[in-house]
């Protein structure tokens, strides 16, 4: 592993561990590593769903209103998909939200569009598409839930959320 | 922003509320001295042609302050009726004065009590309290235990009847309803708009967190009465909206982990998804056409949200948008030809109309700022939105040509009007900041006056309300 890689991979430690704790309690989507991290595995096995959640990183955070992927989201992209490529039995649904700051239906469309921004890097990564699945919660799972730009800043994200199976 | 021209308050306006000043002063001053100080100012020639044809609120021109009415209590004519009288009048002047446009003078103001339905009315002593209209009410109970309710309305001013009696029947579990008919009858003849107490709100009940929130589909009274269930809370629901004729809903739900676009019949568990596609595509924000047999929607999909129209009989799906930025929140005009939508293809969220079929849109919002969730208004004279600028959210109108923007609310955090059925008053989310927020239903009318929550025991978001029962 060169320094350049171990540089990244403890800031996406760094920016994961922030947010890490209260991940699984933000009833975040199904068919997911589960409330209960039945899926997640040792954090130390760097095979294991929780391994990717806390090292890897599991999220990326957007600008207000944007679904462009910034220099940072795009290192933990590809950790993520060197992950995913390594770690063949698994699939992952990519989750996009929004903060609050915005009408429900917009922030629907909004949230695709971040989570398809990540799907679309990931297979540019290689990925295989049929392992990599979208869906948006909009506004509707906040992280974060203050009225202000420190919690809206975490709450415009895509959460890469590690699944059982190698897709289709 | 552009308001309304509120100076086209006219002169008959101005005069009553002279008149109600004139008889405010006497607060306090015993009731004879109120009638002689009255009659004064009624002798006072200006005064004097305040009313020259039948009592008439026009509401798009704004009231200035509420007008006097009695509701006096409703008589019962059985014992058995007795309860259910005193509750009716109740909820006839909760729906009058719950409208921003009535003040319910109080019992002990009264000079005279109505005893008999169809007694003489005492003009003078109604006027003497400065009453404006008169509502006389009598309940019977029938043998087989249906509610009979009668009643007439005044005109004090001009001491002549307001239409004629009418008489409802109902059972005795839809009281309220039968009360909400009464209410409605009033004020359409006083404002000869259509009334719209009897009908419906189906919304979001909201518990538990903000970051863990619980969601379930209630509907209730227009008034927040007789509060129902629709859904559990198993799975994420959104944005219910009526059919047109009251007994279907559209909303959204997480149910198979993406959200889909389901109907289901009022009154029963059982619904249907309408969408048979792949996980891969979300459908959100349905609306009904006026038909009731079709549907506009939006489908994401590969991160593109663009609006469908979807035949409810046949399953036919056309594509009415075709490009790379967010089409969303469609609505029917009233005549089903024309849908008005949002989309950010500008750069940010803006009002466009286009044909059923799709076609060019023409944009229609120019103001600052973002402008969302557009709602053709029943009656087709108007638009209602959602505005974002400066950091602040607006429920507002404007005409569907976009002209005569008007802003009726502001707060932190307000979005998705609905329409009164007859398009005079909107009900919309608001959402309170902070750790704590949560979303409360709030209604206001669309002159921008009476701004009131609409009692929910819980949270609650997203209402739709229904056209007026039948």
């Amino acid at each position: 592993m060169t320094f350049t890689k171990t540089a990244v991979l403890l800031t996406a430690f760094a920016l994961s561990a922030c947010t890490s704790a209260d991940r699984f309690g933000s009833g975040s989507g199904t068919g997911a590593a589960g409330a209960d991290g039945s899926l997640a595995g040792s954090i130390s096995d760097p095979t294991s769903p929780a391994y990717f959640n806390a090292t890897v990183g599991d999220r990326v955070l957007f600008l207000v209103d944007q679904s462009t992927l910034s220099q940072e989201a795009q290192f933990v992209l590809d950790g993520q998909a060197d992950w995913l490529l390594t770690n063949s039995e698994y699939s992952a649904l990519i989750e996009g939200h929004a903060d609050e700051q915005g009408t429900r239906d917009y922030n629907l469309a909004l949230g695709a569009r971040r989570a398809s921004a990540v799907q679309n890097y990931l297979i540019s990564k290689g990925v295989a598409p049929g392992r990599l699945k979208t869906i948006s919660y909009g506004k509707e799972r906040p992280i974060e839930i203050c009225s202000d730009e420190a919690c809206y800043s975490q709450n415009r994200r895509s959460v890469t959320v590690i699944t059982a199976g190698a897709g289709v | 922003m552009t308001y309304f021209d509120e100076t086209a308050i006219n002169a008959r306006f101005f005069q009553r509320a002279m008149r109600r000043f004139l008889a405010r002063k006497n607060t306090g001053l015993t009731r004879w001295m109120a009638a002689c100080f009255l009659a004064v100012s009624i002798a006072a020639p200006a005064v004097a042609q305040d009313r020259s044809g039948p009592l008439r609120i026009e509401i798009t021109e704004g009231v200035i302050e509420p007008v006097p009415i009695a509701v006096a209590p409703f008589l019962a004519e059985n014992a058995a009726a007795s309860e259910f009288a005193r509750e009716i009048t109740g909820v006839v002047a909760s729906d009058l004065v719950g409208t921003g446009l009535f003040r319910d003078l109080p019992r002990e103001s009264y000079i005279s009590e109505v005893t008999n339905f169809d007694g003489e009315v005492a003009y003078a002593d109604w006027k003497a309290i400065n009453a404006e209209a008169l509502v006389v009410g009598a309940v019977t109970m029938t043998s087989d235990n249906r509610l009979l309710v009668k009643f007439r309305l005044f005109d004090i001013f001009t001491g002549a009847p307001l239409g004629d009696g009418l008489q409802f029947a109902g059972s005795t579990n839809s009281w309220r309803r039968v009360a909400h008919k009464v209410a409605d009858q009033v004020y359409s003849r006083i404002t000869g708009e259509d009334g719209y107490f009897d009908s419906r709100v189906v919304y979001v009940e909201e518990t538990g967190p903000k970051n863990a929130r619980q969601k379930r589909l209630a509907i209730m009274d227009y008034d927040g009465a007789n509060v129902q269930f629709l859904t559990d809370a198993s799975s994420i629901v959104l944005a219910p909206r009526f059919s047109p004729t009251g007994d279907r809903v559209l909303f959204t739900s997480y149910e198979t982990g993406f959200p889909q676009i389901y109907e289901l019949a009022v009154g029963q568990v059982q619904k249907r998804a309408l969408s048979e596609l792949d996980a891969e595509t979300m459908t959100f924000a349905p609306r009904y056409a006026p038909n009731g047999r079709t549907v506009v929607y939006s489908e994401a999909r590969g991160g593109n949200t663009d609006i469908f129209r979807l035949d409810l009989n046949t399953g036919d799906r056309v594509r009415l948008t075709s490009a790379p930025s967010i089409e969303t929140a469609p609505s029917f005009s009233p005549d089903g030809s024309q849908i008005v939508f949002e989309s950010d293809r500008s750069g940010n969220q803006q009002l466009y109309v286009m044909g059923l079929n799709g076609g060019e849109p023409k944009r229609i919002s120019f103001g600052q700022g973002r402008y969302g969730t557009p709602v053709w208004s029943p009656r087709g004279d108007f638009i209602a939105f959602t505005k974002q600028n400066n950091g602040r959210f607006h429920i507002g109108v404007m005409r569907t040509d976009g002209s005569n923007e008007r802003l009726l609310t502001a707060s932190f955090l307000d979005e998705g009007p609905t329409w009164a059925p007859n398009g005079r008053v909107l009900m919309f989310t608001r959402e309170s900041a902070g750790a704590d927020g949560q979303p409360a239903l709030f209604s206001v009318d669309i002159s921008g006056r009476n701004l009131r929550r609409v009692p929910t025991a819980t949270a609650a978001s997203d209402p739709a309300w229904s056209p007026l029962l039948p």
